[in-house]
């Protein structure tokens, strides 16, 4: 049985799925669009909080915070479920399915076997759409992926209840009912607040660009502090975070400036347009910064001059972007 | 990021495409398929380069007699005491005991072959190390990087 699902591959997985959801809804929103009206960008840096060793480092806001974000924004209505139990899982899946409802789903991307071997990290967060099942197999729509693919029961359900950091435990959602008519203006307008006031104002050190400066002081101090190897480990993590699969390039940067422009296209508004080239142009910066970067790994610890210079570059992202959410809130 | 830079350098996607973002020559963004960028290759290596220093590390610990062939197995599905404890269901000590060579070499086939399932492999397998470390290919040819740009 497959469900009639249009698969558009797209950057990332949790925006993707959001966007494929919507459309079938009867929605046309993009990838950027569920991106930006998700509020999905973001920054965090959490030095104590360890994920194989290595500091959470994060440019988009909490796994789920996508989808629940844009269809809230959207009058959109869903239903979201954990499971305890592997067998009720598979039950409720198959049961939607059956109804010919196509189901996203959180993942922990290790146990796809149709991911490359190159890339199968202990990652808990990958969100797909399951739109399909032909006897053992899942058909799966992995917006990272250009086709649909298939998966085995059996190591679906592993993927499904992958353990370690953010657990998916079997977690599902799917749209319920569809709004008659959406206020685009507003739902933008409150997308755009939440991301501002989130990289300005959220009181901790670890968020925004708060939590860029911290990173930036415990990046020149990365060398000192753990040697020349472990360092260039830290700082690879760093960059993978930025820029491995899923971000579209530069830490979500471009994605974010793609629903900039797409926005001041739908409603008319030019000014929007100014800040898409601004976003773009810390994009490239961000771009800058991992190619730096990568050269100080494969020096294999470098200097300290060019952790230094690094931090120097990573505060000038910072403040950058700190001038264009002041302004973007302002103007918003 | 402008369209025709968006980079090709192949290395991890076995041969797939992922979607980027860029401009295109009248400033429009599109969706640009790429075949993966040179630093976060290098990157994504160099996490590679890890787990094989530890996994090496382990196959001379357990050549040595010092670990059981599951602390290989454990370290080659990039797992720790704690994380493999909570996937087969155990407390952490016990799995830290499993990691002693006497202690696995008495362990009951029923335990065996949860160990086994969750590896994917069969207990015979998982008894011993393999003749060559089993890590996955990665696309080395992509050209490291110059000092084109600074």
């Amino acid at each position: 049985m497959k469900i009639d699902f249009a698969h558009h591959q797209s950057a990332h997985c949790e925006s993707g799925v959001s966007s494929n959801l919507l459309l079938h809804g009867g929605l046309p929103i993009s990838e950027a669009m569920a991106f930006g009206l998700g509020s999905g960008l973001f920054f965090a840096y959490v030095p104590f909080f360890k994920i194989n060793h290595l500091p959470l480092i994060t440019f988009r806001n909490a796994p789920g915070s996508i989808f629940k974000n844009v269809t809230k924004r959207l009058g959109v209505k869903i239903s979201r479920e954990k499971f305890r139990s592997p067998a009720k899982a598979k039950a409720t899946l198959d049961g939607l399915l059956d109804r010919g409802i196509p189901v996203g789903a959180q993942t922990g991307a290790y146990w796809l076997p149709y991911f490359p071997p190159a890339l199968r990290f202990h990652f808990n967060m990958h969100n797909l759409v399951v739109c399909g099942r032909e006897g053992d197999d899942y058909l799966i729509s992995d917006p990272v992926f250009p086709d649909l693919v298939t998966c085995a029961a059996g190591d679906f359900e592993k993927a499904r209840f992958a353990k370690g950091a953010l657990a998916p435990k079997g977690k599902i959602y799917y749209i319920r009912t569809m709004p008659a008519a959406i206020d685009l203006p507003l739902a933008a307008q409150k997308a755009i607040r939440d991301v501002c006031r989130a990289m300005l104002k959220t009181p901790i050190p670890y968020a925004g660009i708060r939590g860029m400066h911290l990173l930036a002081k415990h990046l020149e101090a990365w060398p000192a502090k753990h040697g020349p190897r472990v360092a260039a480990v830290h700082l690879g993590h760093m960059i993978r975070m930025q820029e491995e699969i899923g971000t579209g390039g530069a830490g979500f940067r471009f994605v974010y400036a793609a629903f900039l422009q797409e926005l001041a296209e739908q409603l008319g508004r030019p000014e929007l347009q100014q800040y898409s080239l601004r976003m773009t142009a810390i994009g490239d910066r961000w771009r800058d910064f991992a190619v730096s970067g990568a050269r100080v790994c494969k020096g294999r610890g470098g200097t300290d001059d060019s952790y230094a210079s690094l931090a120097a570059r990573l505060r000038d992202c910072a403040e950058v972007e700190r001038e264009l959410y002041r302004d973007l809130l302002e103007m918003i | 990021m402008r369209k025709e830079e968006v980079p090709q350098d192949s290395c991890l996607l076995d041969g797939q495409r992922e979607i980027c973002y860029a401009v295109d020559a009248s400033g429009h963004y599109v969706l640009a398929p790429t075949a993966g960028w040179e630093p976060s290759n290098i990157a994504n290596i160099q996490a590679w380069e890890v787990i094989r220093d530890e996994l090496e590390a382990t196959s001379a610990a357990v050549r040595a007699g010092r670990q059981s062939p599951l602390a290989y197995h454990m370290v080659r599905n990039q797992m720790d005491v704690a994380l493999l404890a909570d996937y087969v269901s155990l407390w952490r000590w016990q799995v830290r005991r499993h990691l002693r060579p006497e202690i696995f070499a008495r362990l009951k086939p029923a335990l065996l072959q949860r160990y086994a399932d969750l590896f994917q492999i069969s207990v015979a397998a998982l008894q011993r190390l393999p003749e060559v470390l089993d890590l996955p290919q990665l696309g080395v040819e992509a050209p490291l990087p110059t000092d084109k740009d600074s």
